[in-house]
């Protein structure tokens, strides 16, 4: 790429920007500091001439020690190669930083996000409103200072609930009506919910499309909401949609239904207890989220799992990877009104791999498998043959009649071929990852851009297609199940026998103060995790980088100018699990 | 068939055997109940994986009459809460709930509906549906598995097996009163706690509520 040539003649940042940008000192961390007022020239400067043209994170760390709070941006260079850190610091008590939509659209929900739970301020952000609570909701969550109703202690473990044999609930402790935080002036008749008036009336006042029948026939624009409890949507997830006759206008997507708070609950827990909160991110990949987790610690303890336990993750890895595309073609299908007979063929497959992943954790879904440095317990006998039946006989079979029934299927085609189409320039943009963002013709894929574990050993190719339609984002998927089942056959093949765990299981890992990004390409697309550690038993900042979410900013644009019954087509596409995009 | 149904005290001719049954209204009613309830497709989180995949060919909820998910509750009869309930979707399932109409039961499905879960500590979770709506058939797990959600199934047709038109709610004079919908206001509130919260509020700054 030529960016890349660019980036050996261009000077480093610190060069070019002597008294904006300094390396970052702290013990632990990486990446660099820059003055608040010169970021955006900053990241313009890292985007076109060092060709950084990838943001895939944004997130905020709140330093309650320190009075300070900090925003934490990765950038990538989509021809591959480590992460571009850039870090702003602003005072806890009024944090205000300039917002990058205008330079990576991609920060547009992340930057949302971090305005709702650590109530940081993006100027010029063009939309800053809550993402996953609602607006008039009191507080923001993150900030290391605000209390929960059921709020217990600071940090995980808790005392004993059961001292002296007597058994309390957390309820009776901190009854709920007690506990509540209420603005000081609130009264409970002068509340007047913030409904959706507002956001309806956002979405009316759109000015009307140019072309399409819509203008032609002068309708009015009406304003239609889908959702949160609707068939399609894949979960609880709402889009209110702008539309002129049938055509799109504008579409807004309302998430935030399945707000767990996974990330509060993360930063109270110890590390470990944070691995099967991890499963339940995106439930379809439980291990995969494993992996992800696993390599962003053992970055901060510094420790490698052992031979045989990489080629074991690597396969639950790829496992994974196929059941998360079969199960996203057929709902695909579903969507497309080819009622549920596709997705019994694809649930089919998927429940045989599923009692492989019940073999060596102990449950179908929620695996729970990894620990730092390797994995929970070794394969049980005959997993392995069970594994290697799958990949040489069955799953490659199931695959091509997939193909066979669906590629080729006229209705398939007319709903699918030019729909939603995302241009690769918009692609790198907006942050999308995995298949959405090889579907636009962009090969990049963590495993071969930055590799991890023993991926740089692997022979596969990296899946691309090129015309960024549900069409391609449909075969794509059938190309990754394709590539996946050559790197399992390799996986068994050359699998080593051996430890499965570097030095002793431990409950409590020692974790050095410091900050790592951990990423894995997850079926859904980059998967990661930003942790960051003060020495102490539980993290200070435990941030999950979704690729559901991340992936939905491209809503509203693939969306534009379609009719309505491809929204559904396209939110199918992207392939969303709303444990992700709310967390 | 008609031998389930058949009250076993009154003999049936020979010659109408299985033909003919006499049996209760209450019996061949709640029969009729038991035998088509029609859940309402409605997922909340990673439950409803594992409730799509009771519904798929291994599991095979057909097999109870209870293959017909409908996507409206005025079609449904059961609601699965397959899930994590936050504080902002319980609005919405509340609502749902009161749209379905009479008989409706509600299963709370894993350990987040039946008592939050995992995330029961969480400031956007509902620690339990039961808090909102009232729930029928607890089933423990995170997730259940098929089997679990399957087993809660057939208590449900237990339930319903020993339930009499004379007293079920339903069939009362008056007319069954709607849950109040929960307002998203600087918290969760309930429109029952409002007597509450307008006792105390005044005296419940922030700072005070924590000490
Ligand atoms: S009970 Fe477990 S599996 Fe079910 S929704 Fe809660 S966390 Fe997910």
């Amino acid at each position: 790429m030529s960016e890349q040539e660019q980036s050996t003649v261009a000077e480093p940042l610190e060069v070019h920007f002597p008294q904006a940008v300094t390396p970052d000192e702290r013990k632990g961390y990486q990446g660099y500091v820059v003055a608040t007022e010169a970021l955006p020239e900053v990241a313009t400067y890292a985007r076109d001439e060092l060709g950084y043209d990838y943001l895939s994170s944004v997130t905020g760390v709140d330093y309650l020690p320190e009075g300070k709070t900090e925003v934490v941006y990765h950038a990538y260079r989509t021809a591959g190669g480590p992460a571009l850190v850039l870090k702003v610091q602003v005072p806890r008590e009024d944090p205000v930083v300039p917002s990058l939509v205008g330079i990576y659209p991609s920060a547009d929900f992340q930057e949302r996000e971090a305005w709702d739970l650590l109530g940081i301020r993006f100027s010029g952000h063009p939309n800053l409103k809550r993402i996953l609570m609602w607006e008039g909701f009191h507080g923001h969550p993150l900030r290391k200072d605000y209390q929960e109703v059921y709020f217990e202690a600071e940090n995980k473990p808790f005392k004993n609930r059961w001292p002296e044999g007597k058994v309390y609930r957390v309820e009776e402790k901190a009854p709920l009506k007690k506990n509540v935080q209420y603005p000081p002036d609130f009264t409970a008749e002068g509340w007047v919910p913030e409904g959706d008036a507002a956001l309806y009336a956002g979405m009316g006042q759109v000015v009307a499309a140019e072309g399409g029948n819509g203008r032609a026939l002068n309708t009015d624009q009406i304003v239609v909401n889908l959702g949160p409890q609707h068939p399609s949507t894949h979960g609880v997830f709402r889009l209110v949609v702008t539309l002129e006759g049938e055509t799109i206008v504008d579409l807004e997507p309302v998430m935030g239904y399945l707000h767990r708070n996974h990330e509060k609950i993360g930063e109270r827990n110890t590390f470990l207890m944070n691995m099967p909160y991890t499963d339940r991110l995106d439930y379809i990949c439980a291990m995969g989220n494993n992996f992800g987790y696993s390599l962003a610690v053992e970055k901060l303890m510094g420790i490698t799992p052992p031979e045989r336990a990489e080629y074991i993750r690597v396969m639950m890895a790829e496992l994974t990877r196929i059941v998360n595309h079969l199960w996203a073609i057929g709902f695909l299908l579903n969507d497309l009104g080819a009622y549920f007979t596709p997705a019994l063929y694809a649930i089919e497959e998927r429940e045989l791999v599923l009692d492989v992943f019940e073999a060596v954790s102990g449950s179908r879904m929620m695996c729970n498998y990894f620990r730092f440095g390797g994995v929970a317990r070794d394969l049980p006998e005959g997993v392995l043959d069970v594994v290697r039946e799958l990949v040489h006989e069955r799953l490659p079979r199931k695959v091509d009649e997939l193909d066979t029934y669906l590629t080729h299927n006229e209705i398939i085609r007319a709903r699918c071929v030019g729909v939603g189409v995302l241009p690769p320039e918009d692609a790198i943009a907006y942050g999308m990852a995995g298949p959405v963002l090889r579907a636009s013709g962009v090969p990049y894929d963590v495993r071969r851009a930055d590799p991890y574990s023993i991926y740089d050993r692997l022979d596969f190719d990296v899946a691309v297609r090129y015309n960024g339609d549900v069409y391609d984002r449909y075969i794509i998927r059938l190309d990754e199940i394709r590539q996946s089942l050559r790197i399992l056959e390799q996986v068994l093949r050359d699998i080593p026998e051996g430890e499965v765990q570097t030095g002793k299981p431990q409950y409590q890992v020692r974790v050095p103060a410091g900050e790592a990004y951990g990423r894995v390409e997850n079926p859904k697309g980059e998967l990661g995790f930003y942790v960051v550690s003060n020495g102490k038993p539980n993290p200070w900042r435990y941030h999950v980088r979704a690729p559901s979410f991340i992936n939905l900013t491209a809503m509203g644009e693939m969306c534009k100018g379609q009719k309505v019954a491809d929204v559904v087509a396209i939110l199918g596409s992207i392939d969303i699990v709303l444990g992700e995009v709310d967390r | 068939m008609t031998d389930g149904l058949s009250n076993p005290e009154v003999p049936v001719p020979e010659e109408l055997r299985g033909q003919v049954a006499i049996t209760t209204l209450d019996k061949v009613y709640n029969w009729g109940r038991r035998s088509s309830v029609w859940p309402m497709m409605f997922g909340l989180a990673c439950c409803a994986i594992e409730m799509i995949c009771t519904a798929a060919s291994r599991y095979d909820l057909a097999r109870f009459g209870m293959e017909v998910m409908r996507p409206s509750p005025r079609q449904s009869d059961l609601m699965i809460v397959s899930g994590t309930v936050t504080k902002k979707m319980i609005p919405q399932i509340v609502r749902l709930y009161n749209q379905m109409p009479e008989p409706k039961y509600v299963l709370a499905m894993g350990a987040c509906a039946s008592g939050g879960g995992p995330f029961k500590e969480g400031y956007n979770v509902v620690s339990g549906v039961d808090r909102f709506v009232p729930v029928d058939v607890y089933v423990p797990g995170c997730p259940p598995t098929p089997q679990a959600l399957l087993h809660g199934l057939m208590k449900l047709q237990q339930k319903i097996d020993g339930q009499s038109i004379r007293s079920v709610r339903w069939y009362r004079k008056e007319a069954s009163e709607s849950i109040p919908v929960p307002i998203l206001g600087p918290d969760l509130i309930d429109p029952r706690d409002i007597p509450h919260i307008k006792a105390h509020a005044p005296a419940e700054s922030p700072e005070e509520a924590q000490a």
